[in-house]
């Protein structure tokens, strides 16, 4: 069986800097994957250009099987796929970000069928319907006609993965959900994404919240500098002995989060 | 004055709503169209957007209109003075309105866009149902405010032969040496219909105010 995203060495350059430096990653299907790291190693990159949404320098990045964005040629060339085919590939992903990037021209449930009628041509009537049952999947159904800015920030970003999930996605990509919100918000956004995962999504996050990476991914990655320094179930990673590094960076990034491990 | 005059007046006030309405709505396509062009990675598509924002910008609109109502004569295009009228206005307000409108776009969160593309949207779908629709609310005060000044600026095109609301209390006031009720109701006319752009503006306002309270 192929897995459900492969990462082959991945490199992105921006100008001089090079901000990831050769990463390998496989993610297989129904894995919940948790990238850590300090503030600057490259997570949010190793995400977009897992979308596509930054071009990587060099390397490939399948999912499914297939290649996104890049694919070697006939004669093994890096070659640009067209935007067609990047659109099709890309169907397979949603993502959540840290700033939400809600539509704020648009309700809670217009932002979740906008897609659904725009890009996949269902009827307004149908679309409305399926909007309706992620909305209650998410707690918001009662929410469906405010506007994002009617909206708590955890609110917010329960929409934005509704709009993500609506869309029926084989893989979800969340770039630290909950990095933006209130602390007493972060609650209800980890939630929905735990009973996500006990569905058997398949999900890369990148989070701070170690507590959730500890109990709920069963792969942990730390990218430090670029690198992919260590990756492992959370016993691996988080158990004793620790890597310097890692264990270098809960102290000082962490403190809330290595006391849970501790 | 008589009412007879005023209905005169109120008849030439017709003709200047029809060619600031036709010439607010073209210039506001025309607008979009151009702050697009402006914001393209294309060097060349950037610099013709502003080229034009620049050219119709810094020319007097009344030189313009004289331009382009002299211009098409030679070149073999023969046109009606209000046809003429129309495309100066249009052509000007549409390089003011591509201004305000490339402001929005530029503060469009990236996010945003984004957002669409993980959604599956093609860049046209992005432009129509995202950036097109966030911009003209980001933008609606100063494009209604650009709108109003179109309708005063019609004003001007009497100088190519068009009998609009000004030139008709011009005549009318050289005919009956009334000036100065004539320009009062003329001024008043200007100042009703500068009031309803505005309340058309504050009316789109709330109606696309995304719930901000
Ligand atoms: N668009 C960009 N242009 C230039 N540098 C960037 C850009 N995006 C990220 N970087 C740089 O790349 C490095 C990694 O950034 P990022 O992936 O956001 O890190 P993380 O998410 O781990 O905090 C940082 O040094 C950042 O400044
Ligand atoms: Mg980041």
């Amino acid at each position: 069986m192929t897995a459900a995203v492969i990462v082959k060495a991945l490199r992105k350059s921006f100008g001089a800097t090079e901000v990831l430096r050769g990463i390998d990653l496989e993610v297989a299907a129904g894995d919940v994957t948790c990238i850590i790291g300090p503030s600057g190693s490259g997570k949010s990159t190793l995400l977009r250009c897992i979308a596509f949404l930054d071009q990587a320098t060099d390397g490939y990045v399948f999912v499914q099987g297939e290649p996104l964005g890049f694919a070697p040629d006939a004669s093994g060339a890096r070659a640009r796929l067209p935007d067609a085919r990047v659109r099709d590939v890309r169907a397979k992903i949603g993502m959540v970000f840290q700033q939400f990037n809600l539509w704020p021209h648009r309700t809670a449930l217009g932002n979740v069928t906008e897609a659904l009628t725009t890009v996949r041509g269902i009827a307004p009537a149908e679309a409305r319907e399926r909007g309706l049952a992620q909305l209650r999947k998410v707690g918001l159904a009662a929410h469906a006609d405010h506007f994002p800015a009617q909206l708590s920030g955890g609110q917010q970003q329960r929409v934005a993965i509704a709009r993500a999930l609506a869309l029926e996605p084989q893989i979800m990509l969340f770039d630290e959900p909950t990095s933006s919100l209130d602390p007493e918000l972060t609650g209800e956004v980890l939630n929905v994404m735990r009973a996500l995962a006990s569905e058997g999504m398949t999900m890369i996050v990148v989070s701070h919240e170690i507590g959730f990476a500890a109990s709920v991914a069963n792969r942990i990655v730390f990218l430090d500098g670029g690198k992919l320094l260590l990756n492992g179930t959370p016993k691996e990673v988080f158990g004793q002995p620790r890597h310097p590094r890692l264990e270098q960076f809960l102290e000082t990034y962490l403190d809330r989060g290595a006391a849970i491990l501790a | 004055m008589t009412w007879q005059l005023f209905q005169l007046l109120v008849t030439a006030a017709g003709l200047t709503v029809f060619i600031s309405a036709v010439s607010i709505m073209i210039a506001l396509v025309l607008g979009t169209i151009v702050s697009v062009v402006t914001l393209s990675p294309k060097p060349a598509f950037a610099l013709a957007g502003r080229t034009y924002i620049s050219f119709f910008r810094g020319v007097p609109l009344l030189v313009q209109l004289l331009l382009i109502y002299n211009l098409l004569p030679v070149m073999g295009i023969d046109l009606p003075g209000i046809v003429a009228a129309i495309i100066g206005l249009s052509l000007c307000t549409a390089a003011f309105q591509a201004e305000n409108l490339r402001g929005a776009f530029a503060s469009l969160p990236r996010g945003l866009v984004e957002a669409a593309e993980m959604a599956g949207f093609s860049a046209a779908q992005i432009l129509r149902r995202v950036r097109v629709p966030i911009a003209f609310r980001l933008a609606l005060p100063a494009l209604a405010n650009e709108a109003i000044f179109t309708l005063r600026a019609s004003s001007l095109v009497s100088v190519v032969g068009v009998v609009e609301l000004t030139r008709t209390a011009q005549d009318l006031a050289s005919s009956t040496f009334l000036p100065l009720q004539l320009f009062a109701a003329a001024g008043l006319l200007y100042l009703l219909l500068s009031w309803t752009i505005a309340a058309l503006g504050h009316v789109m306002e709330r109606r696309m105010r995304w719930g901000r309270v």
